[in-house]
């Protein structure tokens, strides 16, 4: 006889048990990542959180077993409870395909898109997000939000502007820390995270706040500017510490330390909450026991030169492909052609000329 | 039944009524005293059931049917919420019978607590409606000099308090969910639902939210039966509505019709709306508040088969969305032929950008893109490609957000588009006529 408590739920047509209570986003978890539905707000290891982004939005085609029908709207799946019997479409349905189109391009609309100095570049959810989920253009022909910077202190720093608002650092300073200092400010779209009033955030755990943000809004000060992700090397390892499990993933880059985080799993969820003096104060490599290095996944830009040579199999098919249409390009384009002729034309001069302030001149260049 | 009955505003005129004394003497309480002496809660809720009233704040959901999902287990207390948070352009009946004749929604308050099980209910009001607040707050002051009120109604051994608490003035806090995260004192996000308020709402206890006017027409229920109630309207729309009308009407104000009323009579006959105002036409209809679609003038009146329009939730929501709307709050706004339909699309899209509360990102996002767009095309600096681009923004909006704000935005910027597509090709194939001052695209066969 089957455990009575355990319900049969069908995700894109694959089957999967569960216990009652479970979410479909959880369920499809069990299943693989294949079938799991992105998160953008969902954490799990924070109450509450979800139902926010609409990333995870999933079409459930038959309601129950009893009640066979389908839900009239689509749901967002890491808050909507499994039930026996039920069949959800995720990657199969068009609807859920093109309503998660949408929802990448609602999230990056007023996103100011520069991964290029971004510290979360290459572990950013958005980026993995957008780029399995979205189309390349956008239709957004309106200037960009943008918001004050504001200063939370010497550890942690904020871009607003870089925010989804998925709540996830508020849930964790209200279940990991004492005292919460910054929240949600404002509505609609100049909703904003911020403290009352230019406060600080500073307690032992406040640095757990850079590891759940899954865009660059929260970044590690002591860590700005100083690397790409994909440059450093992360490494297993753990400490004794008096305040958490001391159990983190040390960045390194050449000899040093440069980063300290938390240990996360496939779903980027952080395994245990650590504490700010492991995450700060501890970059030293005499301060931690290494353990060796973190099993990157093939399909994370961090893996780039940490695989073996004899481990990388080079897809020729695709290096065959580029090199071949590498010499279609023609480069006779008229830009590069005339260039030469624009510079030298009277018109070009008296308009350098006019707009002089803003050009500077060409001698002082060196 | 007669013709013309008022429920709600039978006693609207008389001087003094929003003082006890003279509520009372016009038949007031006798509700209370009906339930308190002789009915249980139960036969209360069976009432209400057989009535078949349906809530007015806009979903139109049966009142009776939500008041039997709410969970009873032991131990844990019951509210009951009046949301009196009315915020809808367009909509000002609950404000008008507030401040009018207070007692009526005290009276209901205490006779769906009292079947509710509830001992301790809120009226969560309009921040910026203070006057209101105070005008509450003084009849319930009278309402416990009485005996109505307080602990040991009417000496049954029933406890009821009330408390009149003041919201923020945000329109997202009419949500029943975000209302009730408001009035738990957080920040008024709508929550996810389920669990829905009727399991775990107001300080996760089962909690039930009604409008305003749901609640005083419980009084006429208890006192008339509800079969009584049951014989007003037509079909599933019984009893009687508030209509807050405005626009370019001869009589805006609020109306009281019997459902089922056919929308022409209302419009043109002299004890109504009397009218266009001289010399125009009715080009278009928001017939429930600004969150439903909007409809040109042809269609309004009559339904795509050629059928006479009734005030009514099913008749106003013939043929779906193509060519219906909904009877919504009640928010009547007529509109003649010098009003431009891309700017009073604009107005409402600005609004909703304004209200949006920022949690979901659809929602947030969408309304502003949306009211940018808006601004562009009305300013003359718009595009062909922009009328399809708003069409698949509201598309995407719609249907996909936490509460029903995301469609409240979505829908008026959709129908405005379906109805009167020619109208914003117009702004953007002549910008500079349209923006001068006064110029209106005038199609003359949806005049009426």
């Amino acid at each position: 006889m089957d455990t009575p408590q355990l319900i049969k739920v069908t995700i894109d047509g694959q089957e999967v048990h569960v216990p009652v209570g479970t979410t479909i986003m959880e369920a499809a978890r069990q299943i693989g990542p294949d079938v799991a539905p992105p998160a953008m707000c969902y954490y799990k290891p924070l109450k509450g959180s979800g139902g926010k982004c609409r990333a995870c939005l999933v079409k459930v085609s038959q309601g129950s077993e009893k009640d066979p029908r389908p839900m009239p709207k689509l749901v967002a799946s890491c808050i909507t409870g499994a039930q026996d019997g039920m069949v959800v479409e995720n990657f199969t349905s068009p609807e859920v395909v093109e309503a998660r189109k949408g929802v990448v391009e609602f999230l990056l609309l007023n996103h100011p898109l520069d991964c290029p100095v971004c510290d979360q570049a290459g572990e950013c959810h958005l980026q993995d997000f957008a780029f399995e989920n979205g189309v390349g253009t956008t239709r957004y022909e309106e200037e960009r939000r943008t918001f004050e910077p504001e200063n939370l202190g010497d550890n942690i720093q904020l871009h607003m502007n870089r925010c989804v608002l998925c709540y996830r650092c508020v849930y964790t300073a209200d279940q990991i820390t004492d005292k919460r200092v910054h929240g949600v400010m404002y509505r609609g779209d100049h909703a904003e995270i911020s403290t009352y009033i230019n406060n600080v955030i500073e307690n032992d755990f406040s640095g757990n706040v850079i590891d759940v943000c899954p865009v660059g809004a929260l970044t590690d000060k002591t860590y700005r500017f100083k690397s790409r992700v994909w440059f450093s090397k992360p490494v297993d390892a753990h400490r004794d510490c008096d305040k958490c499990c001391g159990k983190v993933n040390l960045w390194y880059k050449g000899d040093e330390v440069i980063r300290v985080t938390a240990r996360k799993n496939q779903w980027g969820e952080v395994e245990d909450f650590i504490c700010n003096s492991c995450r700060f104060d501890s970059k030293k490599t005499a301060d931690w026991v290494i353990e060796g290095p973190t099993k990157v996944k093939r399909a994370s830009v961090i893996s780039a030169n940490k695989y073996p040579k004899n481990e990388i199999k080079k897809p020729a098919f695709a290096l065959d492909y580029a090199a071949h249409n590498f010499k279609k390009i023609n480069d006779d384009r008229p830009y590069y052609k005339n260039l030469k002729e624009v510079k030298g034309s009277e018109d070009y001069k008296a308009l350098m000329e006019q707009n002089a302030e803003f050009f500077p001149k060409e001698t002082s260049k060196k | 039944m007669a013709k013309g009955i008022k429920i709600l505003t039978e006693h609207i005129n008389t001087p003094g009524i929003e003082t006890f004394e003279v509520y009372k003497k016009s038949g007031g309480y006798a509700a209370v005293e009906k339930v308190i002496k002789k009915m249980t809660p139960e036969e209360v809720v069976e009432e209400v059931k057989k009535s078949g009233v349906r809530g007015r704040g806009g979903a139109g959901f049966p009142m009776g049917m939500k008041w039997s999902f709410l969970a009873k287990p032991e131990g844990v207390p019951r509210y009951l919420v009046c949301n009196a948070d009315e915020s809808e352009p367009g909509t000002f009946k609950d404000h008008f019978l507030m401040k009018s004749i207070p007692h009526l929604l005290i009276e209901g308050m205490i006779v769906s607590s009292f079947a509710l099980g509830a001992h301790k209910s809120f009226i969560y009001v309009r921040g910026e409606l203070m006057y209101v607040i105070r005008i509450l707050e003084k009849a319930i002051e009278e309402a416990k000099a009485a005996g109505y009120l307080g602990k040991n109604i009417l000496g049954s051994g029933y406890d009821l308090e009330l408390v009149v608490q003041p919201g923020g003035g945000a329109y997202i806090c009419g949500e029943e969910t975000a209302l009730l995260e408001s009035l738990e004192g957080k920040r008024g996000n709508p929550r996810n639902k389920p669990p829905f308020p009727a399991v775990k709402g107001l300080y996760q206890s089962p909690t039930v939210v009604n409008n305003v006017e749901s609640i005083a027409n419980t009084p006429w229920i208890i006192n008339n039966g509800g079969d009584a109630y049951a014989a007003l309207g037509i079909g599933r729309s019984t009893g009687t509505k508030l209509i807050s009308a405005s626009g370019h009407i001869k009589n805006p104000g609020v109306y009281e019709i019997e459902l089922g009323l056919p929308v022409e009579e209302f419009l043109y006959s002299d004890e109504f709306l009397g009218g266009i105002r001289d010399g125009h036409h009715l080009k278009a209809v928001v017939a429930g508040g600004s969150s439903v679609p909007i409809l040109p003038a042809n269609l309004f009146l009559k339904t795509a088969n050629g059928e006479d329009r009734l005030m009514s939730y099913e008749s106003l929501s013939d043929g779906g969305f193509a060519s219906g709307t909904m009877l919504g709050s009640g928010g009547f706004i007529a509109m003649d032929e010098t009003t431009c339909i891309v700017r009073n699309t604009w107005n409402f899209s600005r609004f909703y950008h304004h209200e949006s509360c920022g949690q979901c990102s659809p929602c947030r996002e969408g309304t502003g893109w949306m009211e940018k767009v808006l601004h562009r095309i009305e300013h003359g600096h718009g595009n062909m490609r922009d009328i399809d681009l708003l069409v698949d923004v509201a598309k995407k909006i719609e249907g996909n957000t936490i509460c029903p704000l995301g469609d409240a935005a979505a829908w008026p910027v959709a129908s405005a588009i379906r109805h009167f597509r020619d109208e914003f090709e117009w702004h953007v194939k002549y910008p500079k006529e349209a923006t001068m001052k006064g110029a209106v695209y005038v199609k003359e066969e949806v005049l009426v």
